[in-house]
């Protein structure tokens, strides 16, 4: 335990002493704070639009018009930036050769994994705190449904998650960063893509790539509906990473 | 303290460590020795349970490293051939991690840090980027965070290594220093550096143990202890089967040819015996000119080169070839 307490606050320190957090933050902010502001004025726009349509004014709100799309456009920013917040986490030890002092503290595999995981989920909280500043800007603006805002949130950190398994398990397999962070730009696009094919990959092989895609399984959570089975798919596919990432750093006691 | 039984250790097919038995005991100070190559950092590597063996076992204190590889580390400090630290840290806050991931409980951190940083001597740059260190305060900051959670073993794999003479010295004494009361493994291939060290030596060659010994007996124990230099003015066969048949001589070699009518010759004779009085005097008879008549110690260097000379161009095509795996 104290040895991954160590490792937290090390990673913790790497990324906000050197700029990684404060730059992959500041764009994460830069860009969502475009599409909400687009998404402000659209509503606005589509307001005085439906001034003289009391049946469509009545289906517009800000949950449809700014919430849910703002938080599809964070899901796609974060599968380009969290590569980037995962790929030197093992990688660069390798190259530097510092993961050799690292094994041979009296700090087991475990906590070494678990520490730089959760160090990198830390950053993405944190960049996902500073976005509950658009709850203030809507707040006047009209009412809206608070447990969509809420459990798409949740879906937003938990897909966040995934991917950071999923990157710390690919840094760990190569000393290069730019190899771990394009593989894992690579494998998470496609976890997110390969939804596309089920429409005309037939119904067997469709139903399970429906099964594996990281779209499909965010879809609930943007309704605002908690479905044990997506929730758990989330935590499944970082647990799996998770325990790659576990087995790779042994292979890699093995081969020296 | 430290008992290696059998030890090998495969990368792939090529053997990087082959059946090595040793022991090591509280409070001594061993040295490895071996060209690069031999086997000493991948011994040093599966000492530390950074890497387990393919066979053979070892045991630290009575526990076998590999079911109980934990409480080996804790009673470890390693500090590895190019001494890899992390850059972006600054000094304190590196030893504060170190003191964290080995588990020094929080209320003796401080005293932690400050008694080691005493020790080594890096109390003046306890606010410096390690990036900015010279070669020499990286070197004891290595050795620093092998030193804290005070581990009864220290193992330094080529601590002297790319310093200059007089951070080597420093160095050297600072190991001297801190070694009174544990037990250190240290690699080189610096041959004067073992000797004035370590209170054994044990000589590794292409994956095996050649050699184990003190310096001193390493030193005597070796088959050609007495060596003799001789110059002197005469005609250099003549001369050469003179020496060859006085008693005592096993071998005689010419070592410059040749030249004005002077040649100097190496003369190899059995240990515990002088035959400088019997040289002198046949050549007097002869009435040949001796202009220089010496006995030269026997080094480690020569006990080293003479155990692994044997296999040095076998070894070396060897080396070419698993050049890139770096593993020593």
């Amino acid at each position: 335990m104290h040895g991954l307490v160590a490792i937290f606050r090390k990673e913790m320190a790497n990324f906000f002493v050197s700029p990684v957090a404060y730059a992959v933050i500041a764009i994460f902010l830069i860009i969502v704070g475009f599409f909400f502001w687009a998404n402000v004025s659209l509503l606005s726009v589509i307001s005085l639009q439906a001034a003289n349509n009391p049946m469509f004014a009545e289906r517009i709100n800000l949950t449809d018009v700014v919430i849910r799309p703002l938080v599809q456009n964070m899901s796609i920013i974060l599968l380009f930036l969290i590569p980037l917040l995962t790929m030197r986490l093992f990688s660069e030890e390798k190259k530097s050769g510092t993961i050799e002092l690292l094994l041979t503290y009296p700090v087991n595999d475990f906590g070494i994994v678990m520490g730089k995981f959760l160090a990198t989920l830390s950053v993405l909280l944190v960049m996902m705190a500073c976005t509950l500043s658009f709850l203030l800007i809507m707040a006047p603006l009209g009412s809206f449904d608070m447990g969509v805002f809420i459990s798409s949130y949740l879906g937003i950190i938990l897909m966040g998650s995934s991917f950071i398994a999923m990157g710390v398990f690919i840094s760990s397999m190569t000393e290069n960063q730019i190899i771990a962070g394009a593989s894992s730009f690579g494998a998470a696009l496609m976890f997110w893509m390969i939804s596309w094919t089920s429409s005309f990959t037939g119904p067997t092989a469709g139903t399970i790539i429906r099964q594996v895609s990281i779209l499909e399984r965010l879809d609930s959570f943007l309704k605002g509906i908690l479905v044990v089975s997506d929730v758990s798919f989330f935590v499944f596919f970082s647990a799996v990473f998770l325990f790659l990432t576990f087995r790779s750093i042994e292979t890699q006691r093995w081969r020296g | 303290m430290i008992e290696v039984i059998g030890l090998t250790k495969y990368y792939g097919r090529f053997a990087a460590v082959k059946d090595v038995n040793f022991q090591v005991k509280a409070g001594e100070i061993v040295g490895f020795l071996g060209p690069n190559g031999a086997g000493k950092t991948t011994t040093m590597r599966i000492l530390t349970c950074f890497t387990p063996a393919s066979s053979g076992s070892v045991r630290v204190s009575g526990i076998d490293i590999a079911h109980d590889s934990m409480a080996v580390r804790r009673k470890i400090g390693y500090l590895p051939e190019n001494v890899p630290l992390y850059n972006w840290m600054r000094v304190r806050g590196y030893l504060e991690f170190v003191t964290r991931a080995k588990g020094v409980p929080s209320s003796n951190r401080n005293q932690e840090i400050e008694r080691v940083s005493k020790v080594v001597g890096i109390e003046d740059v306890q606010g410096k980027m390690i990036r900015w260190l010279s070669k020499g305060y990286r070197q004891r900051l290595g050795l620093a965070q092998a030193l804290i959670g005070d581990p009864e073993i220290i193992i330094l794999d080529e601590p002297t290594i790319g310093l200059d003479p007089r951070q080597i010295k420093e160095i050297r004494n600072l190991i001297k220093s801190f070694a009174l009361n544990k037990t250190v493994i240290l690699s080189s291939h610096i041959l004067p550096e073992v000797s004035q060290i370590c209170s054994r030596v044990i000589i590794i060659n292409k994956g095996s143990i050649v050699a184990e010994d003190s310096p001193e007996n390493l030193i005597s124990g070796s088959g050609r202890t007495s060596r003799i230099q001789v110059s002197l003015r005469a005609p250099e066969h003549e001369a050469t089967n003179l020496v060859q048949i006085l008693r005592g001589v096993s071998s005689v070699k010419v070592l410059d040819p040749l030249q004005d009518g002077c040649s100097t010759f190496s003369v190899e004779a059995e240990k515990n015996l002088d035959v400088r009085p019997i040289l002198a005097r046949a050549i007097v008879e002869k009435e040949w000119e001796l202009l220089e008549l010496r006995s030269i110690d026997v080094s480690l260097e020569d006990v080293f080169l003479d155990l692994i000379t044997e296999e040095t161009i076998e070894s070396r095509a060897e080396d070419n070839t698993t050049m890139g795996k770096e593993v020593a």
